[in-house]
């Protein structure tokens, strides 16, 4: 049974459509011992990074999810679940869950025509292979709405950037661990096939050494 | 860089899809499920669902019409209508709505986006303006006025202090509408359109006059908007979403080509 992690992070329904769409059968569960039953696990997340914090740790979901992935469970953060797998977010100086080395900033730009929060749809750049972008091609766009974005502290957990007034991560992998900044689950086709990859993927995952430098926005 | 955004406006009145012209004599056009789901799979970024139902019993048809259509389109939704309250708000992100709009129920009570923006996110959040250009005066010095109720009742409140209100209060987007282009097909409020974009740094959804494949590329670089809002000229079948969005990118403009 696949989990969509329900810690009162907002409008849940969205991704489990678009599970449904693509034959994977996903139910929502609070509950620390249903993490540690699951298959795998799609942690959304939409609002701040403080008040998601409280509610994982209040019901004990944080530890749940480490231990969950520890043993390998393949878990795919989405947007603010994304985020909170880093070690700190700039969002109201919160400390995370500290899956993935780094930080999340503010977007701080300087043309005035750019406008936060980064809203709407922009090119995914693949930098590393991996499962979950199976079937990605250049020009593939997905869906964002955020004001902050991941900056991990090594380039191998980056698997993905997006171009905002200089490239930012927006898919980070490490090991059994996925997540996007955008959201699959309204991102159209290209979305669709992204949950289908991870449906089908087993959670193994090594990133070879990556040359490719990656220039976070400042 | 992000995409220029092509989103389709439906109205839906008792669950069936309505145009308007002018924003009276309003005509059944068809499912409102079905033509979602066309222009979902012929490459739309964004659609809209406005409900102009005018009887309150039969409001929750909507919530019917919005899950139906959020469990075939995989783009954002964003519905609009007769939203008063949270709870109404709430209702509809439980349907599957990604985007709230707020309209006439702001004016008369601007706190509502404020309650709606702390509640389900200010990105999530949508002030919806419908505009009338006016003489310009000490209380409209734009010259442009902020209309309710379907465009029937001018407010005196001036449209461009109106969207630097709810930016302030927390909208995460603006849909600006003009009622004297609404229905013609002549083309969108240009100055309208770029007075508001450049007041504001939250994004801006063009509306009301879209006829013509370059009226979506003017409003688009000189009228400084986002988002174009189509709908007579995608609901009759004279354009198609993908016949729009092939002319934009041939224009030169950032637009999603693969859907």
């Amino acid at each position: 049974m696949t989990l969509i992690l329900d810690y009162d992070a907002g409008n849940l329904g969205s991704v489990k459509r678009a599970c449904s769409e693509v034959g994977l059968q996903a139910e929502f569960s609070a509950s620390p011992d249903a993490v540690a039953r699951a298959e795998r696990i799609i942690f959304p997340g939409v609002g701040a990074a403080g008040p998601a914090m409280q509610s994982l740790q209040q019901r004990g979901l944080g530890d749940a999810l480490k231990t969950a992935i520890a043993k390998g469970t393949p878990v795919l953060g989405i947007c603010l679940g994304m985020q909170v797998s880093l070690d700190y977010s700039e969002e109201g100086g919160t400390q995370t869950l500290g899956l993935i080395a780094g930080q999340v900033q503010r977007f701080k730009l300087n043309r005035p025509e750019l406008k936060i929060p980064h809203m709407g749809w922009n090119e995914v750049v693949v930098k590393q292979s991996h499962p979950l972008l199976a079937g990605i091609e250049p020009g593939d766009e997905f869906y964002f709405v955020h004001g902050y974005y991941p900056k991990p502290t090594s380039d191998d957990h980056v698997l993905a950037v997006t171009d905002y007034e200089g490239a930012f991560a927006c898919a980070l992998g490490k090991d059994n661990y996925v997540g996007t900044q955008f959201h699959p689950e309204k991102s159209g086709r290209v979305g669709l096939r992204l949950i289908e990859n991870f449906a089908r993927w087993n959670g193994v995952w090594e990133s070879p050494a990556h040359p490719n430098g990656v220039n976070n926005a400042e | 860089m992000l995409s220029k955004r092509v989103v389709a406006c439906l109205d839906v009145r008792d669950g069936h899809l309505a145009k308007s012209v002018k924003f009276v004599n309003t005509k059944n056009i068809g499912d409102p499920i079905e033509k979602a789901r066309e222009y979902y799979l012929d490459g739309l970024d964004e659609l809209v669902f406005y409900d102009i139902t005018a009887s309150s019993d039969k409001r929750n048809i909507m919530l019917d019409v919005v899950e139906a259509v959020a469990s075939q389109v995989f783009i954002p939704l964003s519905v609009g209508g007769g939203i008063r309250s949270v709870a109404d708000a709430t209702d509809l992100r439980l349907a599957g709505a990604e985007k709230i709009n707020v309209n006439s129920a702001a004016v008369a009570r601007p706190d509502l986006i404020d309650e709606c923006s702390n509640a389900v996110g200010d990105q999530n959040i949508v002030l919806s303006m419908d505009v009338q250009r006016v003489e310009k005066s000490a209380e409209q010095p734009s010259g442009y006025e902020i209309v309710i109720n379907g465009g029937r009742t001018p407010t005196g409140r001036d449209a461009l202090d109106w969207a630097l209100e709810g930016e302030a209060r927390g909208a995460g987007e603006l849909v600006v509408n003009s009622i004297d282009a609404d229905g013609t097909r002549d083309g969108y409020d240009i100055p309208l359109t770029a007075m508001i974009a450049e007041a504001v740094r939250i994004p801006v959804i063009a509306s009301g006059g879209a006829g013509l494949p370059a009226h979506l590329h003017e409003v688009l670089t000189e009228g400084r908007a986002d988002a174009a809002l189509v709908a007579s000229m995608v609901h009759y079948g004279d354009y198609q979403v993908s016949g729009l969005k092939q002319y934009l990118h041939e224009q030169g403009l950032k637009i999603r080509m693969s859907w």
